[in-house]
């Protein structure tokens, strides 16, 4: 395809706490402009809905203009419009939606609404080219943690496995406040980990067991680490010892990585699939990296994944999905399209 | 001139087209659930209807509330980015006084809306185009009066509005001829919440033990 063809689509995210306007042509990157209400969900310890919502309705029209003007593109050269339709926060979702269907009804172009997850895989479509078909994605955020394979992003996506309580980041989060560390806490816990001892505590691994392997073989569960972690400290606390924060932020996230690396490099074997892909915030996570591709490389299995911007919630993502799904001859979606807080995978437009 | 004019801070998503004599179309739904998908598709039928294309725009005048959050951002999203990609103004006007000028009484009244958690929202007008207090958020009990009282709130809490007068929701239509004959203050397109979002700091951690 020449490059003169390929579609130019923006991309609009607005399913948590960042406001992501990304403009894509084709697979090629032309702006990825966001804003993030983050600091302001800080002191409450977890994102809030109301106050993201209402500073989304903020941030969206500078940060439409600010993706324009980084781009190059004036807005008459979108040939379509994607956003974000579920999951998430509804009332979050609901003016990324409405924005969406303003820039489609003002600029005469079609609009898609289209899964979050799916538009965390096309997001490497960006970086390292087309997605391999098939190929498995391990998604672990602060709202998801889930096991895919995908035949093609547009179509054809299976959900393996998910967790069944806490997602990967929202157990980073929660220790983190634990041990006293910032929000969001993932990237605290990381760079707390680098100088403690890993096999300093042996937590839990979720859902490894002989029993559980059976029915929940590609689940995940994050919950009775985090109880494990808290009683832990609890203990430690109570005996007025100090807490040795390095060690069992390292230890917290060594249990972690190792059932997320060990379940996808399983998922991947047993569906013989040779290239799995990390997306989602916590794919930023240092330890997560190192030992996917160490495990993954025993058994020949090519590991993703794209930087950390193009991991966490952004609008290129969708802006590339969008992309694929206009190359591919898929149908819009009609101007009533709702938002669905529960979309599930196997639904990659609305 | 080509005023697109909507309002959804009530269950109400009213969409109408106004060419500066007179209104040449609208759209009233009443779903007070469904802004979001509701309201591009009554836009895109009052431009139909009319007759007229999204480049023939040359305004958009926005209900700001106060109303239920979620609807009233549907409405001031979709104004905003109208306005930023069309390069036209956008005028908000207090959806209390598109009410008001519709009502059809002389003298002072009312107008209370549906604020949910058993509040309305609340201004009181001396006539249909002089706002003398409000808009804000009450228990009915609070700022019950034997006034008439337009909109949602007196057909809801009768006990304390005893006087309901028409209209129950906002019109486009009314709110297209205000901000065209700037018959009622024109304001920024930003919300009129009125409350702070809901929110709880956490406490102390709890033990686990
Ligand atoms: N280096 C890291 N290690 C572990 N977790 C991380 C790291 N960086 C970010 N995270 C986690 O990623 C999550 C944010 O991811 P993001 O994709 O923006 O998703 P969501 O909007 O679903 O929370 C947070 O829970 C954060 O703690």
């Amino acid at each position: 395809m020449r490059v003169a063809d390929e579609p130019v689509v923006l991309g609009i995210e607005t399913s948590c706490d960042e406001t992501g306007i990304g403009i894509v042509r084709g697979s090629t990157l032309l702006s990825d402009a966001i804003a993030s209400s983050v600091d302001e969900h800080a002191r409450f310890g977890g994102v809030v809905p109301e106050v993201a919502s209402r500073a989304h309705l903020e941030a969206m029209v500078p940060t439409l203009e600010r993706a324009c003007r980084e781009s190059g593109v004036a807005l008459r050269d979108v040939d379509a419009i994607a956003v974000t339709s579920g999951p998430g926060l509804t009332g979050a979702l609901l003016v990324g939606v409405a924005s969406a269907k303003a820039l489609a009804l003002s600029l005469g172009r079609p609009v898609y609404g289209v899964n979050h997850l799916a538009a965390h895989v096309a997001a490497d479509r960006l970086e390292h080219g087309p997605l391999p078909e098939p190929c498995m994605a391990l998604l672990v955020s602060g709202g998801h943690s889930s096991l895919l394979l995908v035949e093609d992003v547009t179509s054809g996506v299976e959900q393996l496995g998910s967790t069944i309580d806490d997602a990967a980041g929202e157990a980073f989060d929660k220790v983190a406040r634990l041990l006293g560390l910032p929000f969001p806490g993932g990237p605290h816990i990381d760079r707390e980990a680098r100088a403690g001892d890993p096999a300093y505590v042996e937590f839990p691994r979720g859902l490894t067991s002989g029993r559980d392997m059976e029915r929940h073989r590609f689940d995940f569960s994050f919950s009775g680490l985090k109880t494990a972690v808290a009683r832990w400290v609890e203990a430690r606390e109570r005996d007025g010892e100090p807490v040795p924060v390095a060690d069992v932020a390292a230890s917290f996230q060594e249990a972690v990585c190792d059932v997320l690396a060990r379940k996808a490099v399983d998922a991947c074997r047993r569906r013989g699939v040779d290239d799995l892909l990390i997306g989602g915030g916590v794919a930023a996570n240092s330890r997560l990296r190192a030992m996917t591709e160490e495990r993954a490389g025993r058994h020949g299995i090519r590991v993703r994944v794209p930087r950390p911007a193009l991991c966490t919630d952004n609008g290129a993502m969708v802006a590339a999905l969008g992309a694929e799904l206009v190359s591919r001859g898929r149908s819009p979606s009609a101007l009533d399209l709702p938002v669905d807080s529960t979309m599930p995978i196997t639904e990659i437009v609305a | 001139m080509l005023m697109l004019a909507f309002d959804t801070a009530t269950p109400a998503i009213t969409v109408a087209l106004h060419d500066g004599w007179a209104t040449l179309s609208e759209h009233h739904t009443v779903d007070a659930s469904r802004h979001g998908e509701l309201l591009a598709p009554a836009i895109a039928h009052v431009l139909e209807s009319a007759g007229a294309t999204r480049e023939d725009l040359t305004g958009v005048a926005v209900g700001v509330g106060p109303g239920p959050f979620t609807g009233l951002r549907v409405g001031l999203a979709t104004a905003r980015t109208f306005g930023a990609v069309l390069g036209v103004p956008v005028h908000g006007v207090c959806t209390l006084d598109v009410v008001a000028l519709a009502t059809e009484v002389s003298g002072p009244f009312l107008v209370a809306t549906n604020a949910r958690r058993k509040e309305v929202y609340c201004a009181s007008y001396a006539d249909r185009e002089t706002r003398v207090g409000g808009p804000e958020v009450a228990r009915p009990a609070d700022v019950a009066s034997p006034l008439p009282v337009a909109g949602e709130g007196a057909a809801l809490y009768p006990e304390h509005f005893p006087s309901a007068v028409a209209p129950e929701y906002p019109s486009a239509a009314v709110l297209a001829e205000a901000a065209v004959r700037r018959t009622v203050p024109l304001l920024e397109p930003v919300p009129l919440y009125l409350r702070r979002p809901d929110v709880a700091e956490p406490g102390a951690r709890k033990p686990v033990l």
